[in-house]
């Protein structure tokens, strides 16, 4: 029987896996008696936290997804969280059937940062923060691209990095990495139609292919042929490459590059 | 009008002559040699005035992040090469700061000496190459020729050290590979006594120069609360009069011992982020003079110690069997860090430049967001744009120094 592999995370995968191995967490600590606590009790009178502590410098919170523009405002407004660095989904359908969105964001006058993490499921969408942090138009736009995670409210959600017609999402743990079948023939559908994908075949779709039968665009090294000769008429002797043994230009001597006259 | 395609009339694709609200519509590159690289706009416009704009991007995207999910770590490092290729270093370290934080090692005081070094010249490169290409994009000639030969003195030092160019990856995980080769810090004492003979020429040449400000004085405007909202950050943000830079705020690596000052425009616009980035080029050539006494102190350590993460020094490999077995297993399977989530921001030549990593123990990366400044700056020239007219769009773009490697990633 053939090896089972599974379809839900075609993503690289350790070669070797130790059963006894456990892998570490990064330290955390609580949220008590840090900077942050300020601004966390701020947040739990807003919005529901589900949990927080501080990880690698930096708090991280997790709230509820209903509550993501609530959260946001309160830290903006109240505790002078004004700029959202970063705003991306993280991809759990695999273990749990839930993206997870972060948002990143920094507060200026005491330099300091808080992860926001919530997780959605699937085919339920989340609210825009446009109203609080214009980078959203772009970053949330990335994210429906990336990951095809609906934005509800968002000033124009299209396509951001992919073509507009592009079927899948690039970041999914389900997308291979080099494409799927969509992916491959997109240049064949879009110039010829799909009813070509038989005649040109998967062997000239790809522009980079190299055939070694082809004498007009191929040379063969040690197999020198006239150019557009036929591979069929040709015979396979070896042409040894000779290289002149005369020392045209002896580098070993002299000033090593001519760049050093410059300095 | 409606176009009819069967009448004997001009048809284009994408250009609709009239229109009832009689505003045309046309598209600037992506194949346009002010464009930097591969920026689609879509101007709609009334005359000469820009009503509407729409960024359109994508046309350089390699899918670094989801190449990120497929390599081991070290495997991924020259990849970040290509995200910021004027600046390649600045994207090496910050790839790499986030790795060293997520498994905790701390690096030896030597190449974090170098790292700076590599880091500032690298910063004066970029600045000169947006210098070189913003003026150029204006229409001042000269002044292209005279920031890249400086440029290539630089551009040499760098060669010198690591052997390219452009594409460095002279930054690992843990340190640096190589120690400064031998008279490295002679040449580059001899360059940065240059330059600043350099940058008092293209200020000659510019800074007073009447096409130069009447070109970008009030040009470009990015108020602050834009500049926020929009994450906009390096020069951008400290062009609208916000003073924040990574470098000072969060200090990592040697800045928070070196002395250096961060300058801060309140113009707004073109000519202000123009003066800023011809002021931090002084001062990295301040923070380059600090470095050199600084690496005279140092011992000759290269490498962090972190046997299960990072590969023992060669002689180690070459000598002790246990070293050998383990620079074995993490060139084939590569390190495992801890779970977790780490975002570590770096000022990179462009502006906030960090990697999001989240880690599940595996020894490639479960997800790794690249924070690029350029995507953001990009984003905000759909809200500075319109208002503006067509020969300041070229100026605006250029002012906001994007590079789509790191747009588009």
């Amino acid at each position: 029987m053939r090896k089972y592999t599974p379809k839900d995370n075609v993503q690289a995968k350790a070669k070797y896996t130790d059963r006894f191995w456990v892998a570490p967490r990064t330290p955390r600590s609580a949220v008590e008696g840090e900077h942050y606590e300020a601004a966390l009790a701020r947040l739990k009178e807003s919005v529901e936290v589900l949990d927080a502590w501080i990880e690698l410098g930096q708090m991280v919170v997790t709230i509820r997804p209903e509550q993501n523009i609530e959260a946001l405002r309160t830290l903006k407004e109240e505790c002078g969280y004004a700029m959202c660095s970063e705003l991306s989904a993280v991809d759990y359908l695999a273990q749990d059937g839930e993206f997870e969105i972060f948002y990143q964001l920094l507060n200026l006058e005491e330099a300091k940062r808080i992860c926001i993490l919530t997780r959605i499921k699937e085919d339920q969408a989340i609210e825009s923060i446009v109203p609080l942090y214009a980078m959203a138009k772009f970053a949330e736009r990335e994210m429906y691209d990336m990951f095809g995670i609906v934005v509800n409210n968002h000033p124009y959600l299209k396509r951001i990095i992919m073509p507009d017609d592009w079927e899948g999402h690039p970041l999914r743990k389900t997308y291979p990495l080099e494409g799927d079948e969509f992916a491959s023939w997109y240049e064949v559908d879009k110039i010829f139609g799909k009813e070509y994908r038989d005649i040109i075949g998967p062997e000239n779709r790809d522009p980079a292919r190299i055939d070694r039968y082809d004498t007009q665009r191929f040379s063969r090294i040690g197999h020198e042929v006239p150019f557009g000769a036929d591979p069929e008429l040709v015979d396979e002797t070896e042409t040894p490459i000779e290289y002149s043994s005369d020392v045209l230009v002896d580098y070993n001597k002299g000033p090593h590059k001519v760049l050093d006259k410059r300095k | 009008m409606q176009q009819q395609p069967n009448k004997l009339k001009p048809f284009f694709e994408n250009l609709e002559f009239e229109r009832d609200d009689n505003t045309m519509v046309i598209n600037f590159g992506p194949q346009h040699p002010s464009a930097h690289g591969q920026l689609r706009l879509v101007l709609e416009l009334d005359g000469e005035q820009v009503v509407k704009a729409y960024p359109d991007i994508g046309y350089l995207h390699r899918g670094i992040e989801k190449m990120a999910e497929n390599m081991i770590y070290n495997e991924f490092l020259p990849t970040t090469d290509r995200m910021d290729y004027i600046a390649s270093t600045s994207n090496n370290y910050a790839f790499a700061l986030a790795v060293e934080r997520l498994i905790g090692v701390e690096v030896p005081r030597r190449a974090q000496v170098i790292r700076t070094m590599l880091l500032e010249l690298n910063r004066i490169i970029s600045h000169l190459f947006f210098l070189a290409t913003h003026a150029l994009d204006v229409g001042a000639m000269s002044i292209f020729l005279y920031a890249f030969r400086e440029r290539e003195y630089a551009m040499d030092l760098m060669e010198d050290y690591c052997g390219a160019r452009l594409t460095h990856s002279a930054v690992r995980i843990g340190g640096v590979p190589l120690d400064l080769p031998e008279g490295w810090l002679s040449d580059l004492t001899t360059f940065i006594d240059k330059l600043p003979e350099q940058i008092k020429l293209y200020e000659d040449l510019l800074t007073e120069n009447r096409i130069w400000r009447m070109r970008l004085e009030d040009v470009g405007i990015v108020t602050p609360e834009q500049a926020l909202e929009w994450g906009c950050t390096g020069v951008m943000l400290r062009g609208s009069g916000i003073e924040y830079d990574v470098r000072k705020e969060e200090p990592y690596e040697l800045y928070g011992e070196l002395d250096f000052d961060i300058p801060v425009s309140d113009r707004c616009d073109s000519y202000g982020r123009y003066r800023l980035y011809m002021e931090e080029m002084k001062q990295s050539v301040r923070i380059l003079r600090q470095l050199i006494g600084m690496y005279a102190k140092t011992d000759s350590q290269l490498m962090a110690h972190a046997p299960q993460y990072i590969s023992a020094p060669k002689e180690e490999i070459m000598t002790q069997n246990y070293a050998l077995m383990q620079h074995f297993v993490l060139v084939t399977q590569g390190m495992r860090p801890p779970k977790g989530t780490v975002y570590a921001p770096t000022e990179s030549p462009k502006g906030e430049l960090g990697f999001w990593i989240r880690s599940e123990g595996e020894p490639y990366a479960y997800r790794l967001k690249a924070r690029a400044p350029s995507f953001f700056h990009t984003g905000i020239l759909q809200d500075i744009l319109p208002g503006t007219y067509i020969p300041d769009v070229v100026t605006i773009i250029g002012s906001t120094n994007i590079v789509f490697g790191e747009v588009d990633r």
